[in-house]
């Protein structure tokens, strides 16, 4: 071996407390330049805690940061970006009616509030920068009109404009597409060329396989291995995470299907951009709809459930075509669809969770509009029981709960409605592990009893290990149906790109 | 349950208040006082009832002042042509319903800023009102108008009567009946309720329109107690109920806030100026007072929906 020089970056023994709760135990870490460094572990382990003391946000009770071997005594926002750290989000943080090269000047141009802007200087840094990213962005743009991978592109250029030594990326492929993921990993591979240490936050494990040089798992504020990922696999660093073994990574079993629940006979809705879209739904049946984002998937779940009413076609359920105009009509033709996005529309925050609970079903528990006390509660209360949610009680406020325990009562207001056909969009985006193998095994206990699930996701494994058929669309069309057998990624991609 | 608890610091400055009195100016809680006290508070109740339901919703209303100067004159007018005082009310109620009615639709089905919309109504319906009357008031009001046929007294305990009704339908309504949950459910996510199968254009609409029955109401409930019927009442009365609406703990920006909370703040608002009256100080700081208080109000809010975000990001996906 030969002698190592200092790593880029290392945190050693970091401790935090929030108010007496211990968020951090000691935790270490070391990133070397020129590394992909992926930290991992279920919400609440540590992770987040951990980047905002590296990025200065918060300062740590005790332990010590070191860039190059050189102790940092004081860690804030401007020391931090001094030293070459940049933090790239979930959610890009661009100001919308600025331009592109406006939203990198803002965030590298220094000086005074009377300097004079030079507009030409600042398009050419722009343009320089942003190819460095490795895109192709008019300068020029307002940065409302990026798509997501584009905000991101400009968020990296903002990053190594600042000669970023260190990136902290957080969840940055969270609203990108499989293919737009390809792309991103092409950057970060350049930026690991150039020598910039990269530290990796996803909750994506096939992502951190195919991107990540190391891991280092994190769980309950402390560190509990860093390994090679080659050297790994996905059970392991699942056990590692959760502390426990996971039975089966998708729990998956054959149901007996029974008779064809709803059937879609050339629907086409054209303000929703979705056209002829056949397909059969069986009762016990899950079936996925894959597509890269903008494919016209979830236009075609609002299509089913009223919310962009078809205009062509006919929906067909148990036999008999129905008609469903608006949400009421699909609620009670026992159509449920739990969407994307929970946070702002699968529950209402601010709610208890018997008033999340009953909130599409609202007419079951109450006579002439008035809502019966005990009827709703034990609603909610049965539906603690059955998801398993985690919380004191039914008069738990929603948003004190983790992100897996809101899908699940965003999953009870729409059991609740006692539907036949669920439509789930992307039930387990952003839900850490241990909520996420909880919530497909509810999914699959869900068509055990005979329900039909549409289940929509980006998650190519997911499709993959949870459904019967896949429908793979493209352009608001459904280009091929594939049996759970026949169902690889590739022949997934090759359909939804298009092809075959 | 959550929704109350937004009005405890509000009751707890009621209480303040009145202790203040009590020790000070026993004499403020004379029953004359406290009568008139509640008589000029009741057309301020009543709008902010109405007004709670669209806040809630996520809306604001300006433009109930010149609804109120509007529902005045019609009483007015329609009582002057013979009609009985039970039809005059019932008509200030429905022009001021229709008047809501028109700014709820272009809000909730053609997405037009309330804002926008209302303020549009507030200066339009006023000049509207002046050309139409040519700026004379309404007089030589018949009899049978006045104090709605009542004595003083009567007429006293019959608003007691309503004003207590009132504000039972509203709170029960909103705490106990689906619809309430709906008027909850818009404002705390429009897109979230929608997607409950909640119809929230027809939400909006409604409280938009029941603050327009209430506003119509409370001119025509108000407009008895006077000789004449003034074509510009109601000048300034949208911010005043606006005010105890917030004050009262109901979130601007909608989904949070009771009945409770808006009683308590039309009391707050109303019960300051007299009281500086009665302990000798010039009822030239009861604007300042006020402006303090529903600052005071805005900065609690603000401090909540701060903390609420931090007990939130403590369980964001880490």
């Amino acid at each position: 071996m030969f002698a190592m020089p200092a790593p880029l970056f290392e945190a050693t023994s970091i401790r935090k407390d929030f108010a007496g709760v211990r968020a951090l135990k000691g935790v270490s870490f070391e990133l070397r330049a020129g590394e992909v460094h992926a930290l991992i572990g279920e919400n609440g382990a540590g992770k987040s805690t951990l980047i905002k003391i590296i990025t200065g946000a918060v300062q740590a009770d005790s332990g010590t940061l070191a860039l190059s071997g050189e102790i940092v005594p004081r860690m804030n926002p401007v020391i931090a970006r001094h030293l070459g750290i940049a933090a790239i989000y979930q959610q890009p943080s661009l100001f919308p009616d600025l331009t592109v090269a406006e939203n990198i000047a803002l965030a590298l141009e220094a000086g005074s509030v009377w300097r004079l802007v030079r507009w030409r200087g600042r398009k050419q840094i722009a343009k320089e920068l942003i190819e460095r990213a490795g895109g192709s962005i008019d300068p020029e743009r307002l940065a409302s009109t990026l798509s997501m991978p584009e905000q991101q592109i400009v968020e990296i250029a903002k990053a190594m404009g600042a000669n970023a030594k260190i990136v902290i990326m957080d969840e940055p492929t969270a609203s990108l597409t499989e293919r737009e993921v390809e792309s991103f990993f092409g950057v970060i591979r350049a930026l690991r060329a150039r020598g910039v240490g990269v530290i990796y936050i996803s909750h994506r494990l096939e992502e951190i396989a195919a991107i990540a040089d190391r891991i280092t798992v994190l769980r309950d504020g402390e560190t509990i291995a860093t390994r090679p990922a080659s050297e790994v696999d996905r059970a392991e660093l699942i056990e590692l995470m959760v502390g426990r073994q996971i039975a089966s990574v998708f729990p998956k079993h054959d149901v007996n299907l029974g008779k064809v629940a709803m059937e879609l006979r050339k629907v086409t809705c054209r303000a929703a951009g979705v056209s002829n879209i056949s397909l059969s739904v069986r009762r016990g049946e899950i079936f996925g709809l894959a597509g890269m984002a903008g494919s016209g998937r979830t236009q075609l779940a609002e299509t089913v459930f009223g919310l962009t009413p078809a205009d062509s076609g006919e929906i067909v359920l148990s036999g008999t075509p129905v008609k469903i105009s608006s949400p009421a009509s699909a609620v009670q033709h026992r159509i449920a669809y739990v969407p994307e996005d929970r946070r702002q529309h699968g529950v209402v925050l601010e709610m208890p969770i018997f008033a999340n609970t009953s909130l599409a079903s609202l007419a079951s528990v109450s006579r002439n509009g008035l809502i019966q006390k005990q009827k709703e509660q034990d609603l909610a209360q049965q539906y603690l029981g059955q998801l398993r949610i985690k919380a004191t009680s039914v008069h738990t406020v929603t948003s004190a709960l983790s992100g897996g325990n809101q899908q699940k009562v965003a999953l009870a207001r729409w059991l609740a409605t006692k539907p036949e056909v669920l439509i789930l969009d992307e039930p387990t985006q952003g839900v850490d592990v241990g909520s996420k193998a909880e919530i497909h095994g509810l999914i699959v206990e869900l068509a055990a009893r005979g329900l039909s699930i549409l289940l929509i996701s980006s998650e190519l494994p997911e499709l993959l290990g949870m459904c019967d058929r896949i429908g793979v669309m493209h352009q608001g069309t459904i280009r091929g149906i594939l049996m759970r057998k026949d169902a690889t990624q590739q022949s997934i991609l090759a359909l939804a790109m298009g092809h075959g | 349950m959550k929704q109350l608890s937004a009005g405890i610091p509000v009751a707890a400055a009621v209480l303040f208040l009145f202790g203040i009195m009590a020790w000070a100016a026993p004499a403020y809680f004379s029953a004359a006082n406290m009568q008139d006290l509640f008589l000029a508070s009741v057309p301020v109740l009543l709008i902010a009832l109405g007004m709670t339901l669209v806040i809630l919703t996520g809306e604001i209303d300006i433009s109930v002042g010149s609804i109120f100067a509007i529902a005045g004159v019609a009483a007015g007018v329609c009582a002057k042509l013979g009609f009985p005082g039970a039809a005059a009310i019932s008509l200030a109620c429905l022009v001021g319903a229709t008047l809501g009615a028109l700014n709820g639709v272009l809000v909730a089905y053609l997405h037009v800023p309330s804002i926008v919309v209302t303020l549009a109504a507030m200066i339009g319906w006023r000049d509207a009102l002046r050309w139409a009357t040519g700026g004379a008031w309404v007089s030589d009001l018949p009899a049978g108008f006045q104090w709605m046929g009542l004595n003083q007294r009567s007429y006293f305990a019959a608003m007691l009567v309503v004003a207590l009704a009132l504000v039972s339908i509203f709170a029960f309504a909103l705490r106990y009946m689906a619809a309430g949950r709906a008027v909850y459910a818009t404002g705390s996510s429009m897109e979230g309720a929608r997607l409950s199968g909640i119809n929230t254009p027809v939400v909006k609409a409604s409280a938009f329109i029941a603050l327009g029955a209430m506003t119509g109401l409370a001119a025509a409930l108000n407009a008895v107690r006077f000789n004449q019927i003034p074509s510009n009442s109601g000048l300034g009365l949208e911010m005043k109920v606006i005010a105890a609406v917030v004050v009262g703990g109901t979130a601007i920006r909608g989904g949070r806030g009771s009945v409770f909370g808006t009683i308590l703040g039309v009391i707050l608002l109303g019960a300051i100026g007299p009281a500086l009256t009665f302990v000798g100080v010039s009822a030239y700081w009861e604007k300042a007072i006020q402006g303090g208080i529903i600052l005071a109000a805005a900065a609690l809010e603000a401090v909540r929906r701060a903390f609420d975000k931090r007990t939130i990001t403590q369980h964001a996906p880490a």
